[in-house]
């Protein structure tokens, strides 16, 4: 999958319009980067959600030895990320890390690359229901829910108020079917009220958003799917996905 | 035509004790030779080999010895001390050893015999299984997976103490796949526990009966002497004929559509028709078409692999009474259950395969001095050369079963920590015991403790799951299973057959008020890709019926009746065989010589003249290329009839190479007998002006760089990696008290793969990845067989337009899925509209 090539190439550009799409989220401007990061340019703020930090280790735990070396792809791609927009604020929005006890256990030179990451800016950790007790000696704060600029950042998506809402938790992906041929990838889900992130950790899976689990989220009529692909972004509408 | 058997000079022929002699004299009967023979050689104490055609009494005979051996013993008085089985017999078919039980038991029964018979198969009650291990039958009728779990357990060695003999049926179907090589670890296993017992191993002709002979008895440093062989030979030749047609036979396509009515005409004429196919979408279709046009409303049914259990019970139940006029079937009937009064056998595609068409022909008429009846339904026109190919060769009695093949390193895995379940074991002796086992015989130390490794921990170069280690070194340095849950985990995971993720499918309706009601039939199970295509309201065929896709809830896949005429169609996974090496020569020779060519119907030999006419018909060891343009392409054609895998390999491989060579290569479609490329420049011309070099293009070399480079990107490595992490235990299929919720919770081995190809490359199962594929789905010892043979000998001919022997392939084309690389430009495709919409 692409998102590994992003964290083994040597070079990302850091040119922060390459390959973006800027929309609007209850009036709020938000660039949606084709690494999976939001931009906030009116806030300075970045935000990134669903990393599942040493998801290799969660399930090693319980007897599965997947590679050990997700954590630092993923961080990888977030260090680019964060290269590119040089950010005032990180906001990561849940499910940061894969089980509770993921920050516990952290291996050294992966926490001070997060401290190195973090340094110069404020760091929000948005608690996810798979860490819901907050990070353990890693910089930066935790909190269920933050409400700034406009916005509310929350890990799951609210069934009771969309507007101005920025949620991960449900993997957002679509599928475009374009003559029998069909491809599925990641993406940012808004219909201009809410804004559902893509998870941002390379071994992460996705939820189609034909799910009955997305079902309610978003008015359908105004629906976008702004797909990552290798270099840019591609929005289609949620009607046109399939053709 | 009677029996012929090989009489080895010296081997007294056994004598039968009386309630043996007895029955038989009852039945009016007289013991075979063969069976004889076989007992007699047992007896003396050799391992034993028998190769015969169904209905030559095979399962009678392999039991004779153990029987013969029970009769002696007599019954274990009441109070006495544990006795553990007697006999062990494994077949690869659950459904066989059901039918197994009934057929022994009759003679048991009508002997009088003091013994127990029983079986044991993942649909085995739990109480009967506990009770197995505390009070053992004589004779135990199970399957390899039954085996591994049996082995894997601390009663092991009680159980298996008193093993005299192992009967091995089906062995030729067994040995060439995962299971035969776990099976091969467990006796390997047993031979521990019971060092004096006896394999008996029962098969169908093989091409190689020494690679068998071998398999059953130890390999590694002390070999035993190869099994002894009983080869019978003969039974009535098999009455085969080509399906004679009027309609016109197809270019291209697999689903023989055009002939259904004659088939259906010989359902009609026969009692009961035995109809073969080799993919499920065969079958759905074959079956679907069958009944629009069964005005007669004559029995017939379905079978095939991913229908639910019960429905095919329910059509076995009916076939074993005789109730059914014709069964639609794949592989899944493939093996020696005994199915009742079959008087015809039709195989709809070309099979192959003549080994294959042997086996399956051999299912009709049970009876080994009456000729079988078949008839061949050729799906296009290589197909017809094809079938004329394999009746060719069941005359001649060819056999192209494929090699037993080097043990596969995830199934090593998975019986290291069985092993480890069992009791702590020593690393040398297990290594040992490992190497007895012939396809683990050149298994190499340090391969070993990789995989030691690999178990323990995950064998990764950066050591931080240690203290997450799933065995453990103790003291003595034996090393023993962390904790009970980690032995509960191996056996719910055990087994070496991996699905693809599936979702079974469940027929519901629509209520009044138009929502979907709960209950419903569980029809089948459908692969998750396919279904993740789908938008609700989309038709698709599945268990014989027309069905409109409603959702996917929890982990169900939701359809209701439909009644459209144009239905979407599952692609399955698996079921494609591609054809086999012994085949295509045949079909090779039989296109190069005039002679051979007089057998075929009037339009395939029509077909043939005109390509004489317009292009050539190529030698036997010759390799034709052809090139011509049509519409904006130029297209190359490599006719190398080596099967669709290794046209795949030798695709990617040439469109790296022609992209070099600046042909611009758009793509290329493959099917079993050739290879087309297209691209955007005159390939043709660049041969004839020496640009292009044919025999450097087609060199051996690509098998080197040009492989490792596209083995990195190839999204067909990953499905193979899927096994491996799955058999090896990467994966759990299944996790003790986790429910799957509908929101993703497994992790994509997809993922995993790329994870270990970017920072593990040398990892140990991307080590098995890549073996299993260079034998499996790449092909590539038979790529490479075909590089050398056409060294020297490539003839081309550059074409104005296409020729009459390219046509099947060009119809192909357009059918393919998109490979990696082409997907952002779907995904482009759909953003300029989005983008043209808002008026940019």
């Amino acid at each position: 999958m692409h998102r590994l090539g992003l964290a083994a190439r040597t070079m990302i550009s850091t040119n922060p319009t390459a390959g973006t799409e800027e929309i609007l989220v209850h009036g709020v401007a938000a660039v949606c980067d084709p690494l999976g990061g939001l931009y906030l340019p009116e806030t300075g703020m970045l935000v990134v959600s669903d990393l599942h930090l040493e998801k290799g280790a969660a399930f090693a735990r319980r007897g599965m030895m997947l590679p050990p070396y997700d954590t630092i792809a993923t961080l990888n791609i977030l260090a680019a990320v964060i290269a590119r927009y040089d950010p005032k604020v990180v906001v990561s929005l849940g499910d940061n890390f894969h089980d509770r006890r993921g920050s516990e256990f952290l291996p050294e030179n992966l926490r001070s690359m997060i401290t190195d990451m973090a340094r110069g800016r404020d760091w929000i950790w948005i608690n996810g229901n798979h860490d819901p007790d907050g990070t353990t000696d890693l910089p930066g704060i935790s909190s269920d829910e933050l409400i700034y600029g406009g916005l509310t950042f929350r890990h799951e998506p609210s069934l009771i108020s969309s507007k101005g809402e920025i949620a991960g938790h449900l993997h957002p992906a679509a599928t475009v079917r374009r003559r029998e041929k069909s491809v599925r990838r990641p993406c940012f889900a808004s219909d201009g009220h809410r804004l559902l992130m893509p998870a941002f950790g390379v071994l992460t899976g996705g939820l189609d958003l034909r799910h009955r689990a997305m079902q309610g989220l978003f008015r359908q009529e105004t629906l976008v799917a702004h797909l990552l692909g290798r270099d840019r972004i591609y929005s289609v509408r949620y009607g046109s996905l399939m053709g | 035509m009677d029996l012929v058997e090989t009489k080895p000079s010296g081997i007294q022929a056994a004598t039968l004790p009386t309630p043996f002699l007895k029955w038989f004299a009852e039945k009016g009967w007289q013991p075979r030779a063969h069976q004889l023979e076989l007992l007699g050689r047992a007896q003396s104490g050799e391992n034993m080999l028998l190769i015969a055609p169904t209905g030559a009494g095979k399962t009678l005979a392999g039991f004779l010895p153990s029987l013969t051996d029970l009769v002696h013993r007599g019954k274990i008085p009441p109070g006495s001390a544990f006795t553990g089985i007697h006999t062990l017999y494994i077949s690869p078919l659950k459904a066989l050893t059901v039918d197994i039980e009934r057929n022994l038991m009759k003679p048991v029964t009508e002997m009088g015999l003091e013994v127990t018979v029983e079986n044991r198969t993942g649909d085995t009650p739990q109480s009967k299984r506990q009770r197995q291990k505390l009070n053992p039958p004589d004779i135990l009728l199970t399957t390899p997976e039954q085996v591994a779990l049996l082995l894997a357990n601390k009663e092991a060695t009680r159980f298996f103490k008193d093993l005299k003999y192992v009967v091995l049926d089906e062995l030729h179907s067994l040995v060439t796949s995962k299971r035969g090589h776990l099976l091969s670890l467990g006796l390997a296993r047993l031979r521990k526990h019971a060092p004096e017992m006896q394999t008996i191993g029962l098969s169908a002709t093989v091409a190689d009966p020494m690679d068998l002979q071998r398999w059953l008895v130890p390999q590694g440093e002390n070999p035993s002497p190869p099994a002894g062989l009983v080869h019978v030979t003969g039974g009535a030749a098999p009455d085969i004929t080509i399906l004679g047609t009027d309609s016109r036979i197809p270019w291209s396509g697999h689903v023989s559509t055009y002939a259904i009515p004659e088939v259906y005409e010989e359902i009609r004429r026969h009692k009961t028709t035995l109809i073969f196919v080799n993919t499920r979408f065969q079958a759905e279709l074959l079956f679907q078409t069958l009944w629009t046009l069964n005005e007669d409303n004559l029995p017939i049914a379905l079978h095939h692999g991913s229908l639910d259990a019960s429905q095919r019970r329910k059509v076995e139940a009916a076939m074993a009474d005789n109730k059914l006029r014709a069964v639609v079937a794949t592989s899944t009937l493939d093996m020696g259950i005994d199915w009742g009064d079959i008087d015809l056998v039709v195989h709809v595609g070309a099979p192959k395969g003549a080994s294959r068409l042997a086996q399956r022909i051999g299912r009709a008429n049970h009876r080994m001095d009456e000729p079988s009846k078949a008839i061949l339904v050729p799906a296009n026109r290589f197909e017809v050369m094809e079938c004329q190919a394999a009746l060719d060769a069941n005359y001649l009695g060819a056999q192209d079963t494929p090699p037993v093949g080097e043990g596969a390193l995830d199934v090593l895995a998975q019986h290291v920590l069985g092993m480890a379940c069992a009791e702590p074991f020593d690393p040398l002796e297990l290594y040992h015991e490992i190497t007895s086992a012939s396809p683990y015989a050149d298994l190499s130390w340090e391969m070993f403790e990789r995989i030691v490794d690999f178990v323990a921990t995950g064998g990764y170069a950066l050591r931080t799951y240690e203290r997450y280690a799933k065995i453990r070194r103790q003291e003595d340095g034996r090393w023993r299973v962390s904790n009970p849950q980690i032995a509960q985990q191996y056996r719910m995971n055990l087994g070496t057959i991996v699905e693809a993720a599936e979702l079974n499918v469940r027929l519901v309706r629509r209520n009044a008020k138009g929502t979907l009601g709960r209950g419903g039939m569980t029809l089948g199970k459908v692969e998750e890709y396919f279904l993740e295509q789908l938008v609700q309201g989309d038709t698709f065929l599945f268990a014989g019926k027309v069905l409109r896709f409603e959702g996917i809830r929890e982990n169900v896949c939701l359809v209701s009746n439909a009644h459209s005429l144009d239905p979407k169609i599952p692609a399955y996974a698996g079921g494609k065989f591609p054809l086999t090496t012994y085949l295509a020569d045949q079909v090779r020779a039989m296109l190069a010589d005039p002679d051979r060519r007089t057998t075929l119907p009037d339009q395939v030999r029509d077909w043939l003249s005109i390509q004489l006419e317009r292009s050539m018909l190529p030698k036997q060891d010759e390799l034709l290329i052809e090139t011509f343009p049509r519409g904006k392409r130029f297209f190359m054609i490599a006719y190398c009839f080596e099967g669709r895998l290794a046209h795949q390999t030798l695709g990617m491989l040439l469109t790296r190479r022609l992209e070099r060579a600046g042909a611009r290569p758009l793509g290329f479609v493959a099917t079993d007998y050739s290879l087309a490329i297209w691209g955007l420049n005159d390939i043709g011309a660049m041969i004839d002006a020496g640009r292009i070099s044919l025999s450097d293009l087609f060199d051996e070399d690509m098998l080197g760089d040009d492989l490792e480079a596209w083995l990195d990107e190839s999204y067909m490595l990953k499905r193979t990696f899927r096994n491996c992490a799955v058999i090896s235990g990467l994966i759990e299929r299944r996790h003790p008290g986790r429910e799957k919720t509908g929101r993703q919770v497994t992790v994509s081995t997809d993922l995993i793969y790329d994870v270990l190809r970017s920072h593990e490359p040398d990892h140990v199962l991307l080590e098995a990845t890549r073996r299993d594929a260079a034998s499996g789905l790449l092909d590539i010892g038979r790529l490479g067989d075909m590089l050398a043979r056409i060294k020297g000998h490539i003839t081309h001919r550059d074409l104005d337009r296409v020729s009459p022997l390219a046509v099947p392939i060009m119809l192909e084309i357009g059918k393919e899925q998109v490979p990696g690389e082409a997907q952002d430009a779907v995904l482009a495709e759909a953003a300029e509209e989005l983008i043209a919409e808002a008026g940019l």
